[in-house]
């Protein structure tokens, strides 16, 4: 009898994997539900012995069994989109059954957390900081040294929280490894309490992601015995953007508003319910498995460039040809991602701008597309990397209202903790319809007032109010309590760098 | 059972949980479409917290509203993945399709940003939308 394989992803699901499904079982072939390749355009992509086809349709299956179907993308291991990368952390993808223990134990499960348990915490430690693996999330700070400052911090209890709070447009990594390989994160986490000498864990899960967190409270229950006597839950997020956060999830764990709380205190000294707690991103963690395998510091270390090292799990979205997961060592350039590996606009339309890092990255112009991708290289260019999220937009798009989207997603998902970003997020998209529109507005009747020394007595000009962005964004960069004000300004100030013409700068 | 006495049995579900208070609000939100006040009251006493710190935990998160709609609702993202997807040109005839019948949602970002337009109905997610299948969608809602 013939084993199909296909996917039991959110994004096959969404593009119709259970009817194809249903079909193949019709016609008597036995079908595997597997974790994703990560080829998204394939979507739903049918594999039989290695070969793929894709993206298929229920009239195509009778094609796909007769091996006549115009479909077929060869041997999938060899097509170029998976050949290209170096695949550490997602190393199962396509491959395994997502809740199978035996198919987990059978691809090299478990071996770093046997390995770690045999390791004393300082030892254990050294390998992850010797790594060099650095957060996920979006900071970059090196999670070895973050383990070490819990591991010496006195107290009764401490926690390993997992940030799965993957609100980031253009991102979905954490969502591909929850969903298809849901205990190699587990096992990451139970290293972590390993090292740091924690025996609760919790992983806060966005409440749009309804099948990751099925997969990992499923595959939870099937792993209890094997983590113990760690133990781990899965809590689920309610739709706060700022819950990605760390302090803000922290908050929220505990049943609070999600609002940022000022550091220091760090969670690692104060964090979970006051104790030291160690908070890491999915793909933090579940890059520390592979670490901990014999030798795995030093082959994580030979991969990346300069201080950014190891592996990114690269999501390439939005208007592009070939989105979906690539997973390759760092120093790869931006050109490189988007025309050689994504293929360009999925449109056929020319690049116009690329944002790197969701909402909260810059927006690069196509002339800045040898930059590599590295920590610093980014960050020189007042741009980040964020989670790691590419979202292509092609020659269509309208920068200008792109910069006022930036300030009004602030705006509504801003906490409300501090005043740069909860006011600022609202007074920059007044300011950006006031460029972008050139209304005239009557004189601010508050600016009119005696008492205001500073404020400008006449309507403001272009330039002025231009001059006024600039100066809230600096305000908001540098004034904010957490990334979410701190970073609106990257998108705006990038785009009106770039693109003044969509501010209504030549007219 | 009345909804006092569903409203304590979820309460004492999650007695002995560490912070109990966002499991039990999303129990709520499920079982009755809402957190009105009248079980922020319930829930307030069950964690022995005034109703001022349950109210304002329930008004900050999006997920959950003080009173129910009984409306299908689809939630679309508006996310910048989907609005380069061209999600933005079918929110109008969404919404006129739509009409007072359905509910359109703007959630940003489904986690489908490779294969957008995207939307979700429940856990039922719908990638690679265009004009006739989202309104498809909403006629079927």
């Amino acid at each position: 009898m013939t084993t199909v394989r296909i996917s039991d992803d959110a994004l096959a699901l969404a593009c119709g994997a259970d009817v194809i499904a249903e079909a193949f079982v019709a016609a008597g072939c036995t079908v595997e539900r597997v974790s994703s390749w990560g080829m998204h355009w394939l979507e739903p992509l049918v594999e039989i012995d290695g070969s793929g086809w894709g993206p298929t349709g229920v009239d195509d299956v009778a094609a796909i069994l007769a091996k006549t179907s115009d479909l077929s993308i060869g041997t999938i291991a060899d097509h170029p989109f998976i050949a290209a990368q170096q695949r550490l952390t997602f190393a199962r993808a396509g491959k395994t059954r997502p809740l199978s223990l035996d198919d987990y134990a059978a691809t090299g499960g478990w071996a770093g957390l046997k390995r770690a348990r045999m390791l004393a915490s300082p030892d254990l430690i050294a390998e992850v900081i010797q790594s060099g693996l650095r957060g996920r999330g979006g900071a970059g700070f090196p999670a070895g040294i973050k383990w070490q400052t819990v591991a010496a911090a006195p107290g009764t209890r401490k926690y390993i929280v997992c940030n799965a709070d993957e609100g980031d447009s253009g991102t979905f990594a954490d969502r591909m490894l929850m969903e298809g390989d849901p205990f190699h994160l587990i096992e990451g986490m139970a290293i972590a309490a390993h090292a740091v000498g924690a025996a609760q864990g919790y992983i806060y899960v966005r409440s749009e992601y309804p099948h990751a967190i099925a997969k990992l409270k499923a595959a939870l229950v099937l792993a209890e015995a094997l983590i113990a006597p760690f133990r781990c839950e899965v809590r689920v997020g309610a739709g706060a953007y700022v819950c990605g956060e760390e302090t803000s999830l922290l908050n929220s764990l505990e049943g609070k508003r999600g609002e940022v709380r000022a550091k220091p205190p760090l969670p690692a000294h104060q964090g979970l319910f006051g104790q030291p707690t160690v908070i890491n991103n999915v793909l933090t963690l579940a890059a520390v498995p592979h670490i901990l395998l014999e030798g795995g510091a030093a082959h994580y270390d030979s991969h990346g460039i300069l201080r950014s090292k190891g592996t990114m799990p690269i999501q390439l979205a939005g208007n592009i040809k070939h989105g979906g997961l690539f997973e390759t060592a760092f120093g790869i350039t931006l050109r490189e991602l988007i025309y050689d590996i994504g293929g360009g606009t999925f449109s056929g339309r020319p690049v116009k701008a690329v944002q790197v890092g969701g909402p909260l990255g810059a927006y690069l112009h196509p002339d800045q597309f040898d930059i590599v991708f590295d920590y610093e290289a980014y960050s020189a260019a007042d741009a980040l990397i964020g989670h790691g999220g590419i979202v292509v937009f092609d020659d269509t798009a309208d920068m200008g209202k792109l910069a006022r989207f930036a300030m009004e997603f602030c705006a509504a998902e801003s906490c409300g903790k501090c005043t740069p970003c909860r006011i600022g997020s609202t007074r920059g998209v007044e300011l950006i319809d006031r460029i972008r529109g050139r209304a005239q507005t009557s004189a601010d009747p508050v600016a009119a007032l005696p008492q205001m020394h500073n404020a400008a007595k006449h309507l403001r000009t272009h330039d002025e109010n231009l001059q006024l962005l600039e100066d809230l964004c600096e305000t908001m960069q540098y004034g904010s309590l957490c990334a979410l004000g701190g970073f609106t300004p990257y998108p705006v100030r990038s785009a009106l760098k770039h693109w003044p013409e969509d501010f209504g700068a030549s007219s | 059972m009345t909804g006092e006495e569903r409203l304590t049995e979820i309460c004492a579900a999650h007695r002995g949980r560490e912070g109990p208070l966002l499991p039990i609000l999303h129990d709520v939100q499920s079982a009755f479409g809402c957190v009105d006040p009248a079980a922020e009251r319930v829930i307030a006493n069950a964690l022995n917290l005034s109703r001022a710190e349950v109210h304002g935990v329930v008004s900050f998160y999006h997920d959950f509203t003080a009173e129910a709609d009984p409306r299908p609702a689809i939630e679309l993202c508006r996310a910048e993945a989907c609005q380069a997807r061209g999600v933005e040109a079918l929110v109008e005839a969404a919404e006129h399709a739509a009409g007072e019948r359905v509910r359109i949602k703007t959630v940003y970002c489904l986690g489908l940003c490779s294969a957008g337009p995207a939307a979700r109905i429940g856990s039922q997610l719908h990638a690679r939308l265009d004009r006739a299948a989202l309104l498809e969608l909403v006629q079927s809602a």
